[in-house]
């Protein structure tokens, strides 16, 4: 199977998007999260 | 010749274009500068409303409205490649360099239109959503795609898509819209000509190099320089207007003022400039105030309000 060779700069340029959207996604994660507990006790409260 | 189609490849796979754009690349298409503006005029908004936002709730509205603006940024950046690449001020910009793709700008640009509006709607409520899709799809299409190329008045109509945030903000809070928010949008969009056109001015050749119809262009100078007088005199008046209605204190309406006196003392100073002047440092100096002026009315609304709240809340006189 013919295989693409990536060059250190596709290389450290990919790896800086991985590392990015990572923590985006980890970010949305805990905000929705977070969003869920105020809503809920918001809800508690009334 | 660009980034993109540098690559190191074996065997038939040699025509993949990989990537190198970095994740710096992709936020620079977000327009990060207007963002900034966006995310403090829509945070005036949500604090002059009134009513209580969770903090956090709060936090991700800013988050949303900053990252549609960001959006439209990114689907202005798309569809004006050709002519970013032309003019100096924008040919660094992640497209026209040639680190990001034009097709991968259009799918960040639309994912995170839609992303920021669901979670806006879903979150805080579907008005301020609505009014942040509208936001994008006039920046996006009505400014970007229909008025930037076909008429000198383009940032005159398309100046209502930067101005819309507070009103969102304001809307976050309160589910509603009220004449309140509507002077805060009146604000930025009447602020806009001005600040404008002194770029404009002296950024004439670069629009003229590729076509874009920007009133100094157009109409000349002379006329360029009589519609920022006015726009100047109107943004002054729009600026007291929050303490005439009744939202805002004297001590506020009278720095409104003297703001308002600078911004139209500094737009004279470019109607005084000469014909042709080739360094024009009145444009480039109202350029910089206009900037310094609506952070400035923006910070004053909301340091008066937040006085205001401290001054009833621990019982005021008494």
């Amino acid at each position: 199977m013919d295989m693409i060779t990536l060059s250190e700069a596709q290389k450290k340029s990919r790896r800086g998007r991985n590392i990015a959207l990572g923590l985006v996604l980890f970010g949305l994660v805990a905000a929705f999260y977070v969003v869920t507990l105020v809503k809920f006790s918001n809800g508690m409260a009334n | 010749m660009t980034i993109i189609d540098h690559h190191e490849a074996n065997g038939p796979e040699a025509a993949v274009r990989l990537s190198e754009a970095s994740a710096r690349d992709f936020f620079e298409l977000l327009k990060p500068r207007v963002m900034s503006l966006v995310v403090f005029t829509a945070l005036a908004g949500m604090v002059l409303a009134p009513g209580h936002i969770h903090p956090f709730i709060g936090f991700i509205a800013i988050l949303c409205i900053a990252v549609g603006a960001g959006a439209s940024g990114a689907l202005n950046m798309w569809y004006d490649a050709d002519i970013d690449a032309v003019m100096t001020r924008t040919a660094s910009r992640p497209i026209p360099a040639g680190k990001i793709r034009p097709e991968e700008a259009l799918a960040f640009g639309l994912t995170l239109s839609a992303f920021s509006v669901c979670i806006l709607g879903v979150v805080v409520n579907w008005l301020s959503a609505g009014l942040l899709a509208f936001t994008i799809f006039f920046y996006a299409v009505v400014y970007t795609m229909w008025l930037k190329r076909s008429t000198p008045q383009n940032i005159v109509i398309g100046g209502a898509a930067g101005a819309f945030p507070p009103m969102i903000g304001w809307a976050c809070v309160t589910s509603g819209v009220a004449i309140e928010s509507i002077v805060l949008f009146l604000i930025t969009f009447l602020w806009t000509p001005s600040h404008f056109w002194a770029l404009a001015l002296f950024k004439m050749r670069d629009y003229g190099a590729v076509g874009v119809p920007m009133l100094p262009n157009v109409s000349g100078e002379a006329t360029t320089k009589n519609q920022i007088v006015i726009y100047a005199v109107l943004t002054a008046i729009i600026g007291v207007v929050p303490t005439t209605l009744g939202f805002s204190s004297a001590v506020y309406g009278a720095f409104a003022a003297a703001l308002g006196v600078g911004f139209i003392w500094y737009s004279v100073g470019v109607w005084r400039m000469p014909e042709g002047d080739e360094k024009m440092l009145p444009a480039k100096k109202l350029f910089a105030f206009s900037i310094l002026y609506l952070f400035a009315i923006f910070s004053a609304l909301m340091i008066d309000h937040l006085v205001a709240t401290l001054w009833l809340t621990t019982g005021g006189a008494a």
